[in-house]
């Protein structure tokens, strides 16, 4: 054989090879099926010993977040298997006293798409790691205004709802029934006086007097005595159509309602909640996700559960629409105008392009039904009602994205 | 074969019974009342609910057998589908259906019906006859929407959470395609000739026309409403014409009902109807569309040559599905 013949065969044989490689790429290509792809998320949580609060009946769940996450998993695994897409979920909790840094690192270098469970300093932190520079990172129990206004970071989203949006919510409520005229107490941790400045940021906004502003520094056991202190406390509010409170631990707020000077309905984080999302959400299909994270966990879904089924979702529906794993791809077809996600909250959720926050109804809920749902009719935006709550393109100063 | 004769002779024999019996009745409308656990059954010609049927928990979909000598109903809570005597409304008997049954279709051949499991990801598949389970097939998440072919040969489930239309194979009970779709699709149904596939997207906002054979997207039907926000305007239920002439998209919180041309994919119309509009049926000759609206709990009667609505009808809490079966 001379060396020509020789080249020749060689080249039929590369080019039948090809050929028949294009072809069965056609074929593949004709349904939805295609190329395996294998995609690992990293679930970084910074678990915090829970706060001491005065009740001792609930026990507060130790996997909130993870339990979520794990069900975003499952269901992106549903719709995965018929495209060749495979999901996996790295966990990685740490405790009170270790080195977050560290462990941040290690996860980084395994994958580039991570969900975090963590405060605002810790988070930050992980954000700023150069190993996080090319990174994806969606938080999912932070409400800090501040992440997403001025300390906000280009490799960072939101699938929880800020503080703002909540805030928001139970304003225009508020602003439908004309309960306009407040009374606030707030409660002494610093997460109380961030959800107490949200609110006053919403009566500025929708134009609702707050007549009435106190600081619950009791340290009396409630169960006790709350009959007798918390009307007291509240006697010296002037005239008001709505008590709102700040406890976001949940320790005195609950012994509010019905058991105030005047007779007035409690909201806030007691009485009517403004959440991501709470057990009695039952409309547009979502009682079927209730259902599935009850059969999985033994307990209802709170809002970190859904915020963090909400981010696993995300990049699963980021995968299954781009066919890729590449967290830049996944980032700008995560905040492009093509993003789509169905959340059981009955509109479509999509991101924010101006600071990376995921844009939500916010159901208004008591714990056995959901009141109202926000955007409320007649509150208008023009382009997205959803907008009406939280920072709007107009209020971000946001310059990172 | 034998039993399948009697079967038919039974049939025959009931259907003579009937006729013979009695003045001529009109033809009735079936409706699932989803959170009041009964059927109102509508008379055709008056126009008024006549009867009012107690069943399962949560009934949604319904389905009269091909002679409507049986109603199939999804009592999606009880998890169970249950096998209705039309004329006495007793329930005959159960058929095992997997965990909550929402939506399923009656195969051609009268003796398969493919049942969407909404909790469990999976359809099954029961032969009416025997009464027994045939096949589970894995699907995406919270299967809803379900279709067969005119010729019998395939069947989709399309699954809301997974976003997704499976084609299965009718005799090997295999997927045989995957094909995307927009967000949360809720309804299937194939065109009478049965060489497209329409596909409905509530949350996606459109419905996704495909070529059967080669199963790809062939159109996408977008709509929009003067007035109506756009995320209001939810694609649920819908009905084909068989003359191929119209098909009827109910827009669920948009509380109309679009009028699609079949064949340009033109929204020619939009009728307003109930709040939440969710299922729809024709009438025999397909002169009338009922619509189930959901939230205001009644049906609105659609003239279908005249494209208007002519009559609001209360039903019970939260009508879902409606089937017609013609005087029986």
């Amino acid at each position: 054989m001379s060396w020509k013949h020789f080249e020749s065969s060689w080249w039929c044989r590369l080019s039948a090879v090809a050929c028949f490689g294009l072809a069965l790429l056609l074929a593949e290509g004709k349904s939805a099926a295609s190329e395996d792809l294998e995609v690992t998320i990293g679930y970084l949580e910074r678990a915090l010993p829970p706060a001491p609060v005065l009740s001792n009946l609930e026990t507060i769940p130790t996997d909130q977040g993870l339990a979520g996450a794990q069900l975003g998993l499952a269901d992106n695994n549903k719709t995965g298997k018929f495209l060749g897409q495979e999901f996996t979920l790295e966990k990685r909790i740490v405790d009170q006293d270790q080195d977050l840094s560290e462990t941040a690192r290690e996860l980084l270098n395994r994958t580039n798409l991570l969900v975090t469970n963590m405060a605002s300093e810790d988070l930050l932190v992980v954000a700023d790691m150069p190993e996080a520079r090319d990174a994806l990172l969606i938080n999912v129990s932070e409400g800090d205004i501040e992440l997403r206004n001025e300390s906000c970071r280009r490799n960072l989203v939101h699938t929880i709802p800020s503080r703002a949006m909540l805030a928001d919510a139970l304003a225009q409520f508020a602003v439908q029934k004309k309960w306009t005229r407040w009374a606030l107490i707030e409660g002494p941790e610093s997460e109380d006086h961030a959800y107490a400045k949200a609110l006053e940021r919403s009566a500025k906004k929708f134009d609702i007097d707050i007549l009435g502003k106190k600081t619950w520094d009791f340290d009396a056991d409630m169960r006790r005595s709350a009959t007798r202190e918390l009307p007291l406390f509240a006697q010296s509010f002037p005239e008001h159509d709505l008590l709102v409170v700040t406890d976001e631990r949940g320790d005195f707020g609950r012994y509010l309602p019905y058991n105030v000077w005047i007779p007035r309905p409690v909201a806030g984080s007691e009485g009517l909640r403004p959440d991501a999302w709470s057990g009695a959400v039952e409309q547009h299909g979502a009682a079927q996700l209730q259902r599935r994270f009850r059969g999985a966990t033994s307990r209802s879904m709170r809002p970190v559960d859904y915020a963090a089924w909400a981010a696993v979702r995300t990049i699963g529906e980021a995968v299954t629409q781009t066919k890729s794993n590449d967290p830049t791809v996944l980032r700008s077809y995560i905040l492009s105008d093509d993003f789509e996600l169905a959340g059981y909250k009955g509109r479509k959720l999509s991101f924010r392009p101006w600071n990376g926050q995921l844009r939500q109804p916010i159901p208004l809920s008591h714990p056995r039904a959901v009141v109202a749902q926000a955007p409320l009719e007649g509150f208008l935006h023009q382009h997205n009602e959803m907008d009406t709550l939280g920072l709007d393109r107009a209020d971000s100063l946001c310059s990172m994205f | 074969m034998y039993v399948l004769r009697c079967w038919g002779l039974f049939g025959v024999a009931l259907a003579l019974s009937l006729v013979s019996s009695g003045p001529l009745a009109a033809g009735e409308i079936w409706v699932s009342n989803e959170k009041d656990n009964t059927i109102s059954v509508i008379d055709e010609e008056s126009l008024d609910v006549v009867r009012t049927i107690d069943v399962g928990e949560r009934p949604r979909g319904i389905t009269f057998s091909k002679d409507h000598s049986v109603l199939f109903l999804c009592a999606s809570d009880s998890d169970t589908v249950q096998v209705i005597d039309p004329d006495s409304g007793e329930v005959l008997n159960e058929l095992p259906s997997g965990e909550d049954p929402e939506q399923f279709v009656l195969h051609p051949d009268n003796r398969y019906l493919y049942i969407a499991n909404e909790d469990d990801a999976i359809t099954t598949v029961v032969d009416v006859e025997s009464r027994k389970v045939v096949a589970q097939i894995d699907v995406g998440v919270e299967p809803e929407g379900m279709a067969v072919s005119p010729d019998g040969k395939i069947v989709i489930t399309t699954s809301e959470s997974s976003n997704m239309a499976h084609w299965i194979d009718a005799e090997t009970h295999e997927i045989i395609a995957n094909t995307l779709v927009d967000q949360r699709p809720r309804h299937a149904s194939f065109t009478a000739d049965g060489r497209e596939l329409w596909v409905s997207s509530e949350i996606g906002g459109t419905v996704t026309v495909f070529d059967v054979e080669s199963q790809s997207e062939k159109a996408k039907i977008a709509f929009e409403i003067r007035g109506v926000r756009p995320d209001r305007v939810q694609p649920v239920g819908f009905e084909l014409t068989s003359d191929g002439k119209y098909a009827f998209v109910a827009l669920g919180p948009a509380n109309r009902v679009a009028v699609v041309d079949q064949k340009t994919y033109e929204v020619l119309d939009y009728i307003l109807v109930g709040r939440r509009v969710w299922h729809m049926t024709f009438n025999g000759d397909e002169s009338l569309l009922f619509t189930t609206n959901g939230v205001s709990g009644d049906v609105t009667v659609i003239d279908v040559e005249k494209l208007q609505p002519v009559k609001t009808i209360k039903v019970g809490r939260f009508p879902w599905d409606a089937a017609y079966r013609p005087s029986p």
